[in-house]
Formats: C-alpha cells, sequence, structure tokens
C-alpha cells in the first residue's frame, strides 16, 4: 500500500467547529476499511490534540499518513509552546480557561489520553515558536 | 435494552433518529465531561448528559456512540440536532435529572461496562 496524505487545517478561536477534522479523517479511515479499533484509537487522538490546538494554540493543522501497517498523526501549530512538557502530561494538570471548560473541556486528560490510546507520542515543543504533537498508532497485521 | 425501552423508561422525547430506536444497546455512561467520556468511555453507546453544545455530538461520535440523552429536560439547537442527523446519533431529551435518569436505567439493566469504578 502506497503511503496515504492527508492534511487539515485547524481553525482556532471557538471550540463550535473543533472535531471537524477528526470526523473528516475519522471518515477517511472507515472507507480504507481499518480495524474498529485503530480509527478509534486514532480518531480520539486527532480529536484531543483538534481541541488542544484550538484552545492552547489557536489552531494549526493536522498531518495525517496511513501506511499499510501504521497512522502517523502530527498536530503542527504556531502558539505558545508548552514550557513545562513533563507537567502538562500529568493527568488532570491543566491550564485551559473557563471557556473550555464550560465546553466540557480543560479536565487535563487530553495528552494522558492521547498517549494512552496511541503507541508512540512524541512532544516537540519550543516556547514562543509552538508544538508538534506526534502520535503513532500501530495496525494489527 | 432497546432504545424504544429506554425512551419509555425515561419518558423521553425522541428529537432525531424516531426510526432508530430498534437499536439494542447493553450499556451507558453519563457525564458532563466530555474529557472524561474520552478518557473513561469503553465501548458504552449511549450517553446522558447535561451539557448542550457541539462537542458533545463530535464526542459521541469519536466513540461510536448511537443516541445521546440531554437530561434535565435540555433541548440542543437544530444545528447540534443536524450534526447528530449527519454522524447517525439519536437524539433524545428527557425531564429527569441526571441521578435518577441514570439509576432508572441501570435499575432497569442497563449496566456501565466498567471493569473499575464508575
Ligand atoms: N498545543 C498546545 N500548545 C500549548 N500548550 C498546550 C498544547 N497542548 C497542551 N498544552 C498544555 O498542556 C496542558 C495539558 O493538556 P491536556 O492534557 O490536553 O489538558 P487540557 O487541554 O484539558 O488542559 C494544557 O492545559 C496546556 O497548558
Ligand atoms: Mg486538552
Amino acid at each position: 500500500m502506497e503511503t496515504i496524505k492527508l492534511v487539515y487545517p485547524v481553525e482556532g478561536g471557538d471550540l463550535i467547529e473543533a472535531g471537524e477534522a477528526s470526523s473528516k479523517m475519522k471518515l477517511t479511515l472507515k472507507k480504507l476499511g481499518l480495524p474498529q479499533d485503530v480509527i478509534r484509537r486514532a480518531s480520539i487522538c486527532m480529536y484531543e490534540g483538534e481541541i488542544n490546538m484550538v484552545i492552547h494554540a489557536d489552531g494549526g493543522e493536522a498531518q495525517v499518513e496511513v501506511d499499510s501497517d501504521q497512522i502517523l498523526i502530527r498536530m503542527i501549530d504556531s502558539g505558545p509552546g508548552i514550557p513545562n512538557v513533563q507537567q502538562a502530561m500529568q493527568e488532570g494538570f491543566s491550564t485551559a480557561d473557563s471557556t473550555a471548560r464550560e465546553l466540557g473541556f480543560g479536565a487535563g486528560m487530553g495528552l494522558p489520553n492521547m498517549k494512552r490510546y496511541s503507541d508512540e507520542m512524541t512532544i516537540d515543543t519550543v516556547v514562543g515558536t509552538g508544538t508538534t504533537v506526534t502520535v503513532k498508532i500501530k495496525i494489527p497485521q | 435494552m432497546l432504545l424504544s425501552e429506554i425512551k419509555e423508561i425515561l419518558n423521553a422525547t425522541v428529537l432525531w433518529g424516531e426510526e432508530h430506536l430498534d437499536r439494542e444497546v447493553v450499556s451507558a455512561c453519563g457525564s458532563d465531561f466530555m474529557s472524561d467520556v474520552l478518557a473513561y468511555v469503553k465501548n458504552q453507546p449511549v450517553l446522558l448528559t447535561g451539557l448542550v453544545n457541539p462537542q458533545v455530538i463530535r464526542t459521541a461520535d469519536m466513540m461510536e456512540m448511537c443516541c445521546i440523552i440531554f437530561v434535565r429536560g435540555k433541548v440542543p439547537s437544530q444545528d447540534m440536532i443536524n450534526l447528530a442527523k449527519d454522524r447517525d446519533i439519536v437524539i433524545m431529551t428527557c425531564p429527569k435529572r441526571m441521578y435518577e435518569a441514570c439509576g432508572l436505567l441501570y435499575y432497569n439493566g442497563l449496566r456501565g461496562n466498567c471493569d473499575g469504578n464508575d
């Protein structure tokens, strides 16, 4: 199988549209006939990443690469960066404001969730420059 | 349990998906916190919530849920209902509060499908 590359812009601003990119990716993965569990895990990771890009970084871009053995999702933003990644990875740590909380987010579970649902996760971040969160989901053969 | 039975038990009104009430489900969950739904829910196709915004529909969609029940008589906007329709998710609203709604369904046999505590 040739690598399939998908790119989705993620708009900043309010949270109303957040999740559109994840939804589109999910539909594409379904059409590719990937296992349900793989699709579910990839969709949750992407959705949490999308929400993060909207509430913490005013948007960004999601790049998805699908191979026969894995899905790689890169969520790239030019936001404020994460000063302490170890702290950000802790369950319950959140700097989200009340707007995000009112919409049901900001529990500090996003990054830990992405780690839990992916097979590999890396965070590249520079304060003042931006953040790239990459998750890999293996496709059982 | 069939969605039609859930409708009966909760005295709920179906806002979209009347024709899909023959769907059968074995577990459900209740939360106003979408982060928690994404973190802890596993194979629970019904979500009871008092939170009303499009992210509720999107979260349910990511979790492959087939029905959302808004408690405390909350009614979502037409945009939300359209989103749910597009995602093939049945939408109901019921006058009961969260605790009572969950309790009634549990009492009638709809469990939480949790290994640990919930
Ligand atoms: N893309 C990002 N840009 C800047 N900061 C981020 C980003 N993603 C996460 N963070 C930081 O890491 C924290 C934890 O993220 P997360 O676990 O998703 O929890 P939450 O989004 O609920 O706050 C956030 O509160 C924020 O401070
Ligand atoms: Mg988050």
